[in-house]
């Protein structure tokens, strides 16, 4: 029920609502975009029930992402692929 | 898909269970409170990349699971009246109410609809002008603000066939339940990332210090799930408990203000039965008396009066105790034989959320941990 989804900003009209159309890995939705006033054409946007409800902060993702590299780096062994032990499995 | 692969890796995932591993020295009970987490620890068998220190336990929300047996009744009389299309996610379909559900409601021909979205339901309401749409408004605070668009939009509109069957409810009003619970051995939450894109993260803040709990706002993707579990246990071993965002990338202290706007402008607190729990104080959402004219309970007073019967739970089914983290499903007797999710006994074992059906659609096999259940995604 909560479930949300990222999604990228391709058009806007400028309706009541705001109406956008989203891109979802290239499935396109008609998605409002009434509660998210800043956002703008090639933004990404979270999307639940057919509105976005926040404009995804790419600078944060990337933070932390670069958080991830760090720690794996900080704790792979001398050929730079970690211990092995607690990999997930490819799926 | 971007934003969504990155935190799917694998690597990333395994450094995060390591350091999990590495931090922990004693026992700790943690709760997700979020069923969308839910089914992504037992979809990608994150449980079984954490050390045995570490319990989760499953939280209520999964607003599906909490709906009570009255409103469901509520929902499966209005739309048994010829006149109404009655529109609901698919989830609230096939689950039970005290006599029958939506779905045989609809196999009989009554006119249900399946949303994706309150604006479907409103764009019907256009369509038939002689009809009554009424809409199931289910969902914690991350749906509500899309119920309230919905209705202020049909007032500008002047649509007066438009109306919610309210059945919303709130995240913290059920944390505070679980915590002042006699016997609660919950020590740490992993707090729901998308209620929290609406509402922020204030009011957790208060629930955090007044029971010395840390609470880490987090994400739904693998890697979000173990960041989210690895903060939460730091905060545990060097004893504090604060309110820490794992999901930056969409979460704000103060949440989104015009979502938050328009909720307060359409929506009050109210009293409201969790199924399997009981009543909690101010933890449900109704319409407020400026928006009267578009609440189902009351533009139907008199049919609901007369069509609903009382309000009967399944006495076999242990939801309760599965929404409260004191029962895993498969604990359950009836688990898989005699509750399945075509004849489930209880709303957990059909709502995509819930976590009886994340137990029946991922784990009657052994698994393997990390190994992706199941390909199927919802978008």
């Amino acid at each position: 029920m909560c479930l949300a989804v990222p999604g990228q900003v391709v058009k806007i009209d400028e309706d009541q609502l705001r109406t956008a159309t989203v891109s979802f890995g290239g499935i396109t939705k008609d998605v409002s975009l009434a509660l998210v006033p800043e956002a703008v054409v090639g933004d990404y946007v979270i999307v639940h029930v057919g509105f976005a409800i926040s404009k995804l902060d790419e600078e944060a993702a990337r933070r932390s992402l670069e958080l991830f590299e760090a720690m794996r780096a900080a704790q792979a062994g001398p050929d730079g692929q970690g211990d092995g032990k607690s990999r997930m499995a490819p799926s | 898909m971007k934003y969504v692969d990155e935190y799917r890796d694998q690597f990333a995932a395994g450094t995060l269970a390591e350091e999990i591993r590495h931090r922990i020295t004693r026992p700790w009970t943690i709760m997700e409170v979020c069923g969308g987490q839910t089914h992504a620890i037992v979809r990608f068998g994150l449980d079984e990349l954490l050390p045995e220190q570490l319990t989760l336990v499953h939280g209520p929300g999964c607003p599906v699971c909490v709906t009570p047996v009255g409103l469901i009744d509520q929902a499966v009389a209005l739309a048994l009246l010829p006149r109404v299309i009655f529109c609901s996610f698919g989830d609230m379909l096939r689950v039970p109410g005290s006599r029958e559900n939506l779905f045989a409601v609809k196999t009989a021909g009554g006119d249900v609809r399946i949303v994706y979205s309150p604006l479907d339901a409103l764009k019907l309401a256009q369509a038939h002008p002689d009809r009554e749409v009424v809409c199931f408004a289910v969902g914690f605070e991350t749906t509500a603000p899309a119920y309230a668009m919905a209705v202020t939009q049909a007032k500008r509109l002047g649509l007066t066939n438009f109306s919610l069957l309210a059945a919303h409810v709130l995240v913290p009003p059920a944390m505070e339940a679980i915590l002042s619970a006699p016997g609660n051995r919950v020590q740490g939450f992993l707090a729901a990332g998308h209620v929290c894109t609406v509402m922020g993260y204030e009011e957790y803040e208060e629930l955090a210090a007044r029971y010395r709990v840390p609470i880490v706002v987090t994400g739904f993707e693998p890697v979000d799930v173990l960041e989210g579990v690895t903060m939460l246990v730091r905060q545990l071993e060097e004893g504090r408990a604060n309110v820490e965002n794992q999901y930056v990338r969409s979460v704000r202290r103060q949440g989104n203000e015009e979502a938050r706007t328009i909720i307060e402008e359409v929506f009050e607190p109210s009293n409201r039965a969790w199924r399997g729990i009981g009543e909690i104080a101010a933890s449900g959402l109704r319409l407020k008396p400026a928006y009267a004219a578009y609440d189902a309970a009351i533009k139907f007073r008199r049919e609901l009066g007369a069509g609903v019967g009382e309000a009967r739970e399944n006495p076999e089914c242990q939801s309760g105790l599965v929404l409260q983290g004191l029962l895993k499903p498969t604990e359950c007797p009836a688990f898989g034989v005699r509750c399945t999710p075509e004849q489930p006994l209880g709303a957990p074992m059909v709502s995509s959320e819930g976590a009886c059906a994340a137990y029946y659609r991922y784990r009657r096999q052994p698994s393997h941990a990390g190994v992706e259940k199941d390909e199927q995604r919802e978008v």
